[in-house]
C-alpha cells in the first residue's frame, strides 16, 4: 500500500496545466468542511503514503503526504513519542498532507508550539508541476527562505505537499488534569496566572462551567503542581482532552455556526451573543453564536485578533478574516509564483486566490 | 577621478542632498572617517564602505528613505548591531546602509499576555532584563546576546545554546511590524497565536533583510524556571559523547541546553577561562537542566546515570549558581578563546543529523590535516548545529583563500550527510556559493520568485543568502574544473 506517486501527481499537474482545469487536493477528506467551498477534479494524495524515516533518537520524522494520521501517531507511540502540536484529526482517514496543510493544532499547542512550529522541511509539487525540497531533516536551518512553514497553513493553495519532515518530542512521562470550577472570567485570569509560572502546564480549557488544566511532565513536578493549583484530579481525563481536540465534546453538538477566535489569552470576553468554550488557555476561543460575520469580524478585529468561520452553517461570509489590501496583494503574489495558473484549490483560503 | 568614482561621488551628494530634507544632518554620513564602522559585520573578512549611512529616528523617516531609494533605484542593506557571522549586513558600494540603531526603546511589557513589544534596535539580552522583575524571560539566547539587536536575531532566525528546548527565534515571535520598499507598513501574526492568511510571519524570520524593514517585534515571553542544573562529562572517545546525547533523548529527556565541545576547543576554553575542563578528554558534553525543583532533581539523576553508563571518563555537576555559570562560560566563550590562540579563526555553521558526528568529525580532520589548518570544534550537540572554528593567519599570503575553501569543503560535507550549510548564522554573502550545492536551480527560482513578491526591483540587500543562476553556473563550473567536488561518486541531494 505504501508508495511513492509523485510521477503519477506530477502527470496529474502536468494534464491540469495543459487542459486548464481547477484540482481540489484530497488526503482522506477528513477536512473537507475546512475553508471555503470549492469544485474541482480531485487530486488525491492517497497512493503517495507511507512513513519515509523515523528514529525516535534524532527526534525527527519525514512521512509522504497521504500517510494517514493514525498511522504515523502509533509508530511514534511505540517509541513513546507524538506529535507534540495534539493535531485534530476530525475523521479516521485524517493524512499527514492535510493536517499540516491545514496548520490545525490541538489544545498542546500554547504551551509547546504549533503545527508550523515543528515543520522542518518538506518536499512540494507546485502548479507548476515542479518537484522542490525546503528545509530539511535537521532542527536548525537557515539556508534559503523557510518555504517549509510558509506551506503551512496554506491549505494546498501553494503546492501539493509530497513529503513532510516533523521534529517529534518524547511523550510526558506523567499527566494530570485538573478540573476547578468557576466562571469564564474567572477562568481567563487563572489561567493567565499559571501560563506565568514554572509550572508544567500543557492545556487550559474553560467549558462553560470548570476550568480544566492538564499538567505535563516529571512525576514529581506534576505532583507539585498539582497541590498549588489544588482542584480535583479529573479521571477521564484521555477522553476528555480527545473531545476538545476532535470537537466531540457536547459543547460543540449544536446547531447555531461554530467560530473560531483568536485572540490575546488573557483578553476579557468579547461582547457577543453566544456561548464560548475557552481553549489555548483564551488564546483560541470556540464560539456559537448566531451573531452576523460583520458584527463577530469587527468586535474581533477591534481586540487585535481574528476569526474563522470554522463550520460554515450556510451562511454567506467570507471564512476567513479578510485581508489588509497590502497584505492581500502580497498573497496573491505568492500564490502567482507558486501556482501562476491557479490551479491548486483556487478560492479554498480566500476566494479570488 | 575614475568615471565610476564620478559617479558614485555625484549619486552621493544628490541622496544626500534629497535626505537632508527629512534627515536631521548627523543622520547622515557619507564622510570615508564616519563610514568606517559599517564597513563589514561580524564576518570581518568581508568589507566594503556604503555610499552613505542612515541612521533614522522615526518610522516615517524610515518610510522616507525607502521611498527615495526605491525612487532612485538604490539598493538598501539594514544593520542592526552588525554582529552577524555571514556578510548579511555587509554594505553595498552603490548601496544605503540603513542602521536600526536608534530604535532601541522596550515600548510594552505586557506581563498578563506575557509579551513584550519592542523596537527592532533593542539588544536580545535587554529584553530578558527589562521583564525579568516578572519573572519572565526571553528565550533564545545567541552567545552574541548582550550586543546582537532583536531585528537581526529575526533577520536570521537565531538561535542559542538553550534552542533545543525553548526553540529558535521563529519560535519565540508573535507579531513583526515591517515596511516593504515602498514604504508600505505591514503587520505580520497578532496579538493571539496566530493570524489569517498564509505564515508571512515564520517567512519573515530567517529572510535576512531581503524582504522587507523590521520596525517592531512583539516576542513571547516564558516563566524563568525555578531550578536550573549544570552537568559536565568528559569523554576519551568523542563518539561514546555522542551516544550519551542520544541515550539522553532516548530517555525522554529534553535538556535546558547540549553542547558538546571537541579537544582543541576544550584546551582552548580551558586556557581562557579556567572552567576546569578535563583538558585531556577528546570531548566534554555539558548539560543543562531546569523546571520546577522536583523536576531537575529527577532528571539530573537520570542524566547522571546515563551520562556514566555511556563510559564518561568524569562527570561534574556545578554545586550553585557560580559554578554553572563557570562551566558555561568556557562553553559560551568559546569563540574568542579560540581567537587568543590563533592570529585568526573562521566560523562555520552546518547542521547534521546527529547521528553523523563521529564520521563528520573525523573527515573533517582529515580535511584539516589536509589543508594544513587545524579546527576546533564547538557543536549544539542536541541540534546537531556544529561549529567547525578554523585556525588560520590573515597575514599568512593565500592563508585564507585556503580558509575559505576548506570552509565551503566543510559545508558541501554537511550537505551530503543530510544536513544543512547554516543552522543559524544565515548564508549571507559568505555562503552563497553553497546554496548551488544544497538547492537545485528550479527550487533557487522560485526563492527569487518569493523575493519579487516583497521586493519586484531586488533593492532589499540584493546579492545576499539566494545566488543568481548565474553564478551557481560559474561555481559548479569552477568546482569541476579543479576536480575537487568532494566524493562524486556519491550521489548528491
Ligand atoms: C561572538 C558571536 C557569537 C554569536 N553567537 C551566535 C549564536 O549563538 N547563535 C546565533 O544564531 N548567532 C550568533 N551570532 C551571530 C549574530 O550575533 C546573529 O546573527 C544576530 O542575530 C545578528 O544580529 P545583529 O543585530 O548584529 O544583526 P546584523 O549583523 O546587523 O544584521 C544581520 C542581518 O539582519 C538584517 N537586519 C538587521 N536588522 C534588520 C531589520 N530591522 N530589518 C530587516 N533586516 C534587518 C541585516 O541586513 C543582515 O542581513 C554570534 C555572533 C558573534 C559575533
Amino acid at each position: 500500500m505504501n508508495g511513492d506517486d509523485t510521477q503519477v501527481l506530477q502527470a496529474k499537474i502536468h494534464d491540469a496545466l495543459a487542459r486548464g482545469t481547477r484540482l481540489q487536493i484530497e488526503g482522506g477528506g477528513s477536512k473537507s468542511f475546512y475553508g471555503q467551498t470549492i469544485t474541482g477534479e480531485v487530486l488525491s494524495t492517497q497512493r503517495h503514503r507511507g512513513i519515509i524515516n523515523y528514529e525516535s533518537t534524532e527526534l525527527v520524522l519525514t512521512a509522504r503526504g497521504g500517510t494517514p494520521l493514525s498511522e504515523v501517531e502509533t509508530a511514534l507511540a511505540k517509541h513513546n513519542q507524538m506529535l507534540p502540536f495534539e493535531p485534530p484529526h476530525f475523521g479516521d482517514a485524517a493524512t499527514l498532507g492535510g493536517t499540516i496543510a491545514c496548520g490545525l493544532s490541538g489544545p498542546r499547542r500554547p504551551y509547546v508550539g504549533a503545527a508550523r512550529d515543528y515543520v522542518l522541511g518538506c518536499r512540494v509539487l507546485t502548479g507548476k508541476g515542479d518537484v522542490l525540497h525546503f528545509g530539511g531533516e535537521v532542527m536548525k536551518n537557515v539556508a534559503g527562505y523557510d518555504v517549509a512553514r510558509l506551506m503551512t497553513g496554506a491549505m494546498g493553495t501553494l503546492g501539493v505537499l509530497l513529503d513532510i519532515s516533523l521534529k517529534i518530542l518524547p511523550q510526558p512521562a506523567n499527566e494530570v488534569t485538573l478540573g476547578l470550577d468557576m466562571s469564564p472570567d474567572e477562568a481567563l485570569q487563572a489561567m493567565n496566572h499559571w501560563a506565568g509560572q514554572p509550572v508544567p502546564l500543557s492545556a487550559a480549557v474553560h467549558d462553560g462551567s470548570s476550568l480544566m488544566m492538564r499538567l505535563s511532565g516529571a512525576a514529581s513536578a506534576v505532583a507539585h503542581a498539582q497541590q498549588l493549583i489544588g482542584g480535583e484530579p479529573f479521571a477521564n481525563s484521555k477522553d476528555y482532552w480527545l473531545s476538545i481536540r476532535e470537537h466531540t465534546h457536547p459543547f460543540f453538538n449544536d446547531t447555531r455556526p461554530l467560530w473560531r477566535l483568536s485572540l490575546a489569552p488573557a483578553h476579557p470576553p468579547l461582547k457577543l451573543e453566544g456561548d464560548t468554550l475557552l481553549d489555548w488557555g483564551g488564546a483560541q476561543r470556540w464560539m456559537l453564536s448566531s451573531e452576523s460575520p460583520e458584527a463577530i469580524r469587527h468586535a474581533v478585529e477591534e481586540a487585535g485578533g481574528h476569526a474563522t468561520l470554522f463550520s460554515p452553517h450556510e451562511i454567506n461570509a467570507d471564512i476567513f478574516q479578510p485581508l489588509p489590501g497590502g497584505l492581500k496583494q502580497l498573497h496573491q503574489r505568492l500564490k502567482h509564483a507558486f501556482d501562476p495558473d491557479g490551479i491548486l484549490n483556487p478560492g479554498r483560503m480566500y476566494p479570488d486566490m | 577621478m575614475s568615471e565610476h568614482e564620478l559617479d558614485t561621488h555625484h549619486t552621493r551628494k544628490l541622496l544626500a542632498g534629497q535626505l537632508s530634507r527629512f534627515l536631521p544632518a548627523e543622520a547622515v554620513l557619507t564622510t570615508e572617517e564616519d563610514l568606517r564602522p559599517y564597513e563589514c559585520d561580524g564576518l570581518s573578512a568581508y568589507h566594503r564602505l556604503p555610499l552613505m549611512a542612515v541612521l533614522p529616528e522615526t518610522i516615517e523617516q524610515v518610510q522616507a528613505v525607502l521611498q527615495l531609494c526605491q525612487r532612485e533605484n538604490v539598493p538598501v542593506v539594514a544593520r542592526g548591531a552588525g554582529t552577524g557571522l555571514s556578510g548579511g549586513a555587509l554594505p553595498l558600494s552603490n548601496g544605503v546602509l540603513l542602521s536600526l540603531a536608534k530604535f532601541n526603546r522596550i515600548l510594552e511589557v505586557d506581563p498578563i499576555n506575557r509579551t513584550a513589544r519592542v523596537e527592532p534596535g533593542v539588544r536580545n539580552q535587554a529584553i530578558s532584563e527589562a521583564v525579568a522583575s516578572h519573572d519572565l524571560f526571553y528565550a533564545p539566547d545567541p552567545s552574541s546576546q548582550i550586543a546582537c539587536t532583536i531585528g537581526g536575531n529575526v533577520a536570521e532566525n537565531s538561535g542559542g545554546v538553550h534552542c533545543l528546548k525553548y526553540g529558535l527565534t521563529v519560535h519565540n515571535v508573535l507579531q513583526v511590524k515591517l515596511l516593504t520598499i515602498e514604504g508600505e507598513a505591514l503587520t505580520l501574526g497578532g496579538s493571539g497565536l496566530d493570524a489569517p492568511g498564509y505564515d508571512l510571519l515564520a517567512l519573515m524570520n530567517g529572510s535576512e533583510g531581503m524582504l522587507g524593514i523590521i520596525t517592531e517585534i512583539t516576542v513571547r515571553l516564558l516563566p524563568r524556571p525555578q531550578q536550573t542544573r549544570v552537568i559536565m562529562a568528559g569523554y576519551n572517545d568523542i563518539a561514546h559523547a555522542g551516544e550519551a546525547v542520544g541515550a539522553i533523548i532516548a530517555a525522554g529527556i529534553i535538556p535546558a541546553g547540549l553542547e558538546m565541545m571537541d579537544n582543541p576547543a576544550i584546551r582552548a576554553a580551558e586556557a581562557f577561562v579556567h572552567a576546569g575542563y578535563p583538558e585531556e578528554a577528546a570531548a566534554i558534553l555539558l548539560c543543562e537542566l531546569d523546571g520546577t525543583d522536583e523536576e531537575v532533581n529527577e532528571q539530573s539523576t537520570q542524566v547522571e546515570q546515563l551520562l556514566h553508563h555511556s563510559g564518561a571518563s568524569t562527570l561534574r555537576v556545578a554545586h550553585d549558581a557560580e559554578e554553572q555559570l563557570l562551566l558555561w562560560k568556557g562553553r559560551k566563550a568559546a569563540f574568542p578563546a579560540v581567537g587568543r590562540i590563533s592570529p585568526d579563526y573562521y566560523c562555520m555553521d552546518g547542521t547534521i543529523p546527529r547521528k553523523r558526528l563521529p564520521e563528520v568529525l573525523t573527515r573533517i580532520g582529515e580535511m584539516s590535516k589536509e589543508y594544513g589548518l587545524p579546527v576546533a570544534n564547538v557543536f549544539h550537540a542536541g541540534d546537531g548545529n556544529l561549529h567547525p572554528l578554523i585556525l588560520y593567519d590573515a597575514n599568512q599570503p593565500g592563508e585564507l583563500e585556503r580558509t575559505e575553501e576548506l570552509g565551503g569543503k566543510i559545508l558541501e560535507l554537511c550537505v551530503e550527510v543530510g544536513g544543512t550549510i547554516t543552522g543559524e548564522h544565515g548564508v549571507g554573502i559568505e555562503k552563497i556559493n553553497q546554496m548551488c550545492v544544497q538547492f537545485k536551480p528550479v527550487e533557487l527560482e522560485y526563492f527569487h520568485a518569493v523575493k519579487e513578491s516583497f521586493d519586484p526591483d531586488h533593492l532589499l540587500n540584493p546579492g545576499k543568502a539566494v545566488p543568481t543562476l548565474h553564478r551557481c553556473a560559474e561555481f559548479g563550473a569552477m568546482h569541476v574544473h579543479h576536480g575537487e567536488l568532494p566524493h562524486p561518486e556519491l550521489e548528491r541531494f
